[in-house]
């Protein structure tokens, strides 16, 4: 009791607030930056109120409704719609085949770092480490070349390279996506635990014997989870894939905006919104069951 | 058995999709579409590097960055608007909202109200950016203004429902003992809650305006100025030197707003 009452405090006053270099800089960026942007971008917020931005948006939306419900366009929808379903799966499939490979070969504990390659490491000649660790920043380097362009930039090209139709859609996903995959894949990998791996190198067993049954089956429900994640994304992407001319319900939501059809607008927005609400919640089931799974 | 399924379940799907969009594994690798896309590829060649392009593809490429960036800031105001009227726990449900015995069409109210502001947040969240776009551009004409007020709404939504779920599954223990010192509403969502969450939030929204950048090269696709625009232009004109200039400078800004955001989130966790 009594040495409680000796412990002076530590400080009556509050401590006064540290404004550090790096906030005060980052702050002073940021208004810059923020001016800057705000005479690049030819902001005129005022345009919204003036008439002639009022009566479009509301001829806009008055356009919307009713709804066009009649059948002879309802009709026309089926097939985009399963289309744009298929697109979305096929450049999905893509993606893996694309960027499963580009993944295990850009992943760091795999090629030239951590437990399987310190012993070779030790003793090994320097042009083989060379060679892998060459690898893996070319594979690194090409994931990261197919995900920053944009997957609706790769489908405008491809659409002039091969044509119109889904086809180029498919590739056009299947590669940015795969880039994605790729570099999400190879960070998974690198967290698995170590512990399996290394007991199984100290059986004898060969790299691709720890890769199947020390890292992917450890790895294997997130990297299922991310993809079936990425499948979303890719429904949403493949819904505007279509005003290039790469197929599916995109296509036909331009030319109705182009005619200025916006009561067929509304249908087709409608539409895409049930259609990404449920493959949202398909997904997000399948990925919780699939992760419950694994916890257990 | 299971597993069976599953595998044939995925194949079926895979078979369906190979089908229905007219892909084609040997067109891929080596028929008549391999042969158009080397051919374009070797059209790309070399990249138009001739000065004055250059410069006019830097100001593209900064006025493709205002939009980016200017979209995200509008995005946070919109979503902060509506984020506290969206979660159920600061308007009508758990701890704060135990004790209260007031009358029951408050309560209605409140839930009203939190029910429409989700409604707003996933109608801005559905429609896709490029529609938002057509939209705007439709409504106050040409630029990089509607992009950005495409962005913003529909990242608005977006950020909207992240940070809702981050506040809805906030700790609560904080909150039981902030009330227990009879603290009101707004201190503990001042002491109590975004403390809590201001870190998500903030990582969240780094992360949206990475995808941001990338959207903002799209919407130049339907006239909202920026690299995007000067790719159709490039495309539709067949310039495919310039072509291949545009494509590097997105891959040069993609890549530097991407490690820009991953250091300034590693710096604030």
């Amino acid at each position: 009791m009594q040495s409680r009452h000796s412990v002076a405090p530590v400080s009556l006053t509050l401590p006064a607030r540290r404004h550090s270099t790096f906030r005060i800089v980052w702050s002073i960026l940021f208004i810059l930056t923020f001016l800057g942007s705000y005479r690049l971008a030819q902001v005129k917020p005022l345009l919204l109120l003036e008439p002639e931005g009022r009566r479009n948006i509301r001829t806009f939306v008055t356009g919307m409704f009713p709804p066009d419900l009649s059948w002879e366009f309802v009709s026309l929808l089926g097939r985009p719609i399963i289309e744009t379903i298929q697109l979305s799966l096929m450049g999905t499939f893509m993606a893996i085949v694309i960027g499963l490979p580009l993944g295990l070969l850009a992943t760091r504990s795999l090629t030239f770092t951590g437990i399987l390659n310190e012993w070779e490491i030790v003793d090994s000649r320097p042009s083989v480490f060379l060679l892998r660790k060459g690898t893996y920043l070319l594979a690194r380097a090409i994931l990261s070349l197919f995900r920053t362009i944009p997957e609706f930039v790769w489908a405008f090209m491809f659409v002039r390279a091969v044509g119109l139709g889904p086809f180029p859609g498919v590739l056009a996903i299947g590669i940015s996506y795969g880039g994605m995959l790729g570099k999400v894949y190879s960070e998974i990998l690198e967290h698995v635990n170590p512990g399996p791996l290394e007991a199984l190198q100290t059986t004898g067993a060969s790299r691709v014997t720890v890769l199947f049954y020390g890292l992917l089956p450890q790895a294997l429900p997130n990297l299922v989870s991310y993809t079936l994640y990425r499948w979303e994304c890719a429904i949403r992407a493949s819904t505007i894939l279509g005003f290039v001319g790469a197929g599916g319900i995109g296509q036909q939501l331009e030319i109705s905006m182009r005619m200025f059809n916006f009561n067929q607008v509304l249908t087709l927005v409608a539409i895409l919104f049930v259609m990404v609400a449920g493959v949202d919640t398909l997904s997000a089931r399948i990925r919780h069951a699939i992760l419950d799974r694994s916890v257990d | 058995m299971r597993n069976l399924m599953v595998a044939g379940g995925i194949l079926a799907l895979m078979v369906w999709s190979y089908v229905g969009t007219e892909f084609s594994l040997r067109e891929l690798l080596g028929g008549e579409s391999a042969i158009q896309m080397l051919a374009y590829v070797r059209k790309l060649f070399p990249p138009d590097l001739s000065t004055q392009f250059l410069l006019k593809t830097g100001y593209w490429a900064l006025e493709t960055f205002a939009m980016s960036f200017l979209g995200t800031i509008l995005a946070i105001l919109i979503a902060c608007s509506l984020v506290f009227l969206s979660s159920r726990n600061l308007m009508f449900a758990g701890l704060l909202f135990d004790m209260e015995r007031s009358r029951p069409w408050v309560r209605v109210l409140r839930t009203l109200l939190c029910f429409s502001a989700k409604a707003v947040l996933n109608l801005l969240r559905t429609i896709p950016h490029l529609v938002w776009a057509l939209i705007l551009v439709f409504a106050v004409g040409l630029g990089p203004f509607p992009g950005m007020l495409a962005l913003g709404i529909h990242t608005g939504g977006v950020l909207g429902r992240l940070f809702g779920e981050v506040i809805e599954n906030v700790e609560v223990q904080p909150i039981e003992a902030l009330q227990a010192t009879g603290a009101g509403r707004l201190q503990i969502l001042f002491y109590g809650i975004l403390p809590q969450v201001l870190p998500e939030c903030v990582a969240y929204t780094l992360y949206r305006w990475e995808v941001n950048i990338r959207e903002a090269v799209i919407l130049g696709y339907v006239g909202a100025g920026g690299l995007g625009q000067q790719i159709q232009i490039a495309i539709s004109l067949f310039l495919e030197h310039r072509l291949l200039t545009l494509i590097l400078a997105i891959y040069l800004i993609v890549t530097a707003v991407d490690a820009l955001s991953a250091y300034l989130r590693s710096r604030m966790a």
